[in-house]
């Protein structure tokens, strides 16, 4: 699974992207979440308030309680500010 | 219907021309032209830089412009969206709507950058006085945004 950090988020995980293998059990975006938060100290302080994360999986806004596979790729992103 | 995203300026003349020529069908265009200002809160901008999810991006940006079709009345339709570094004055964003009559092209072009406002993944990254910092997402934005939800 490819995984894509973007603005801030990316700056305290350390990298725009990871490639991860989907561990058992993790089935939906939430334990998705709960998962990456333990790969490091950045990813924790990244993911420690999930009000100011979105999460798109393959280019579309999804809620924490959607599916996911091994073969999607998933952005995680604060809020947008652009225009 | 086009959406673009591109590092490079945009003529908006030239653009709007674009839009409308040979099209004796409209009688209205519209258009919203966003610039970098130099102030943010307290702090003194000395240049942004926009990141944004190449891919999403245009995926966002074709889904607002497709529901601003939906709801009105348009003969054409048009956003380009910079990213990169941009400087104080640099144009950010244009939306533009095309109608037959002026009413649909103004509430459409309002439309389309409450919008992408808080859908298209972009950032912003200001040097500020204090070193570089990302810019918060405003609640006015969303409020913005979510007022169209009540209207058609």
């Amino acid at each position: 699974m490819k995984v894509l950090w973007f603005a801030w988020l990316r700056t305290r995980v350390g990298t725009g992207e990871e490639t991860i293998a989907l561990p058992d059990g993790v089935t939906d975006v939430g334990g998705l979440l709960d998962f990456l938060a333990q790969r490091s100290p950045g990813h924790a302080e990244a993911l420690k308030n999930r009000n100011v994360v979105r999460v798109a999986v393959n280019q579309t806004y999804v809620k924490p309680d959607h599916a996911i596979t091994d073969g999607d790729e998933v952005a995680i992103f604060p809020p947008v500010t652009g225009g | 219907m086009a959406v673009r995203v591109q590092r490079e300026d945009f003529d908006i003349g030239a653009e709007l021309d674009a839009l409308t020529r040979g099209r004796h069908d409209i009688g209205a265009v519209t258009s919203f032209v966003g610039l970098v200002r130099d102030i943010a809160g307290d702090s003194k901008i000395g240049a942004m830089t926009l990141e944004h999810y190449p891919g999403m991006t245009e995926k966002e940006l074709a889904r607002v412009e497709a529901e601003a079709n939906a709801r009105w009345q348009l003969s054409a339709t048009l956003i380009v969206h910079r990213f990169g570094r941009l400087e104080p004055g640099d144009r950010i964003v244009l939306c533009a709507a095309a109608s037959p009559h002026r009413e649909q092209a103004f509430e459409a072009c309002h439309f389309l950058i409450d919008w992408l406002k808080t859908s298209a993944p972009f950032w912003k990254l200001e040097d500020t006085d204090n070193g570089p910092q990302w810019v918060a997402a405003k609640d006015s934005d969303d409020a913005a945004a979510a007022r169209w939800n009540n209207s058609r």
